[in-house]
């Protein structure tokens, strides 16, 4: 089969006296979606950067597509595309000009260039904002932008750096569109996030990182078993048959409920989500009207609290890490 | 999803370049011109970064040869021949400061990390932001010289030898960029950077010959001043610009050149590189 999109093994590195990153094994296939899950300060996007060659690591190997990032930086940087975490663009430029830049560096001669450009801003539905200044885009316009920047030429392999961080759920949902549809290209996409329902909505596989450290590896479903589906919310309509519903639903679902301060309220925590339709009916079978009924994800803090048992440190985040490294150098 | 949501993704689809379809990436040369194109879409899109290099140059040309001029040689229109060259070298270095400002800011942001990741030789992003500061420099130059011959300023050396000082100091003015490139990769602020190339810039400019003739000075100072690279510029501008441009003169500022970018372009690679 062909080379593994990524392998690391004891990945580190260090700033000053901390490690953001402190042995990292990785071992990502090519093709499909793999997340990268942790909270702000976990090592993500300095585990990124030493993957697009733009870190050097204090230890461990890794090599991306089959070349090593010591030895062949620039074969790595021939097959892949970074999208940072803060939009990889230049804002005083407009948006065809920034695509006729990277479209220059990358090997066309500025006519196909702008061709290029203007194709891709027109894919993206960005051609009305082609002479607009990228800091005059909304951070969705931004997003679309960078992304069309990195698929000037299309990569193997593909760094999206929370790529829903600061954009509204609309463009949310227009980015994971564009990122599927990179995938049946044939891309490989590596994505870092700090949502557990982003990462369960896109990747294949998961690994969840926390202060440098992978805590948990494995397919969306994996992880949640180890987790727990998440929480069911219930709201009955009438307060005065809450206890009722309660002990419908610890019947049926053989969980704990949890009595909310809202008198018509009721959680569950839920093992296996596939029972919560059977819930529903027996609550229906008794005439017990529900105004809600919804099924959570756990938050990541859930998932951290199950998988580490103790809650995400929320540390600086990593921008503020290698500000720290600098002023130790 | 939407039909909209599908036919953007149907057009996103039917963009997508084949990795066989590729044209390999440009060249040292080629990338480096482009990285100057972007230094001057920057200008058109934020003009009023030319202020340090058209108000500024005015200011000095004029303040300074009427503040010293008379003290200095007695007239100003004495001085004038002698001071102009001088404070011609004088403005267009201290711009080159600018350089290692702008690319400070610049760094610090994302778009040096896709540029980074891009399979181009690399510095090409730096060697392109000082051939854009060129056409700065040319701008500043000309209008020192413009102010200059307002002021008196009739050079014996005519328009060729003004124009080959001219090239001589751009080619300084690149190379000495170096410098604050490196200072600017290695300090984290705009701030300090400002600082330590002001520190560096003050004895380097006025412990030189543009101002007076190292003559009047101690002894002492008098070592320092001839090897200060400034003064050595100096005096090849001003020979070039009398029309007695002498062939060691030159050759020296050349070498000078080659030091600093031998030295300095190699350093700034090699912070480059390891930038965070």
């Amino acid at each position: 089969m062909t080379v593994p999109a990524i392998e690391t093994r004891g990945l580190v590195k260090r700033f000053g006296n901390t490690a953001a990153v402190d042995g990292i094994d990785l071992q990502i296939a090519q093709g499909g979606i793999y997340g990268v899950l942790g909270p702000n300060g976990a090592g993500k996007t300095t585990a990124i950067r030493m993957l697009a060659t733009l870190l050097r690591p204090d230890a461990g190997e890794a090599r991306v597509l089959g070349h090593d990032v010591f030895t062949e930086p620039k074969a790595i940087r021939e097959k892949i595309a970074l999208t940072g975490q803060f939009a990889s663009l230049d804002e005083d430029l407009t948006g065809i000009e920034n695509l006729m830049l990277l479209g220059r560096l990358l090997g066309y001669n500025s006519r196909e260039a702008k061709v290029r450009g203007m194709t891709l801003l027109d894919a993206f539905g960005l051609t009305d904002a082609a002479g607009r200044q990228v800091k005059k885009y909304s951070g969705g316009m931004r997003r679309r932008l960078d992304i069309a920047g990195s698929l000037i030429v299309t990569p193997q392999l593909m760094f999206l750096d929370e790529p829903t961080t600061g954009i509204d759920p609309r463009s949310r949902n227009q980015v994971w569109d564009i990122i599927r549809t990179l995938v049946e290209g044939g891309t490989t996409i590596l994505l870092t996030t700090q949502h557990l329902e982003e990462a369960d909505q896109l990747a294949d596989r998961i690994a969840v990182i926390d202060t440098g450290k992978v805590i948990a590896e494995g397919t969306p479903g994996q992880l949640k078993a180890q987790v727990g589906t998440g929480a069911l919310k219930v709201r009955v309509a009438e307060a005065t048959r809450r206890e009722e519903a309660a002990e419908i639903l610890g019947r049926t679902l053989l969980a704990e409920v949890i009595r909310e301060s809202d008198p018509a309220a009721l959680t569950v925590r839920l093992e296996d989500e596939s029972r919560a339709a059977s819930a529903l009916i027996a609550l229906q079978d008794s005439a017990i009207a529900v105004e809600t009924f919804a099924l959570g994800q756990p938050s990541l803090d859930e998932v951290f609290l199950a998988l580490t048992g103790h809650k995400t440190v929320h540390e600086a985040p990593d921008g503020e890490t290698a500000d720290a490294q600098e002023e130790a150098a | 999803m939407t039909t909209t949501a599908q036919d953007q993704n149907q057009r996103i689809r039917s963009v997508l370049v084949p990795a066989d379809q590729r044209p390999a990436p440009a060249g040292a040369i080629s990338a480096s011109l482009t990285y100057g194109w972007r230094a001057l879409l920057k200008i058109k899109h934020i003009p009023e970064q030319l202020f340090d290099v058209t108000v500024f140059p005015i200011m000095m040309t004029v303040m300074f040869t009427y503040i010293f001029g008379g003290a200095i040689a007695g007239s100003v229109d004495g001085y004038v021949q002698w001071l102009i060259p001088g404070i011609f070298v004088q403005t267009m270095i201290m711009i080159t400061m600018y350089t290692g400002l702008t690319l400070n800011r610049d760094i610090s942001k994302g778009v040096f990390d896709r540029f980074r990741s891009l399979p181009t030789w690399r510095p090409a992003q730096l060697v392109g932001a000082l051939l854009g500061d060129q056409i700065r420099y040319v701008l500043a130059g000309t209008i020192i010289l413009g102010v200059g011959f307002v002021m008196g300023f009739r050079p014996e050396g005519g328009m060729a030898g003004v124009l080959m000082a001219f090239v001589l100091l751009l080619l300084f003015s690149f190379s000495l960029s170096w410098v604050w490139t490196v200072i600017s990769l290695l300090v984290r602020t705009e701030q300090a950077a400002m600082g330590i190339s002001m520190f560096i810039m003050m004895p380097l400019t006025f412990a030189s010959n543009i101002f007076v003739d190292p003559e009047t000075m101690p002894s002492w100072l008098q070592g320092a001043v001839e090897v200060n690279p400034v003064s050595v510029v100096v005096t090849a501008i001003r020979e070039l610009m009398a029309g007695v441009g002498q062939f060691s003169s030159v050759t020296l500022v050349l070498v000078y050149c080659a030091v600093l970018v031998g030295v300095f372009g190699p350093l700034s690679m090699y912070f480059y590189n390891r930038k965070s």
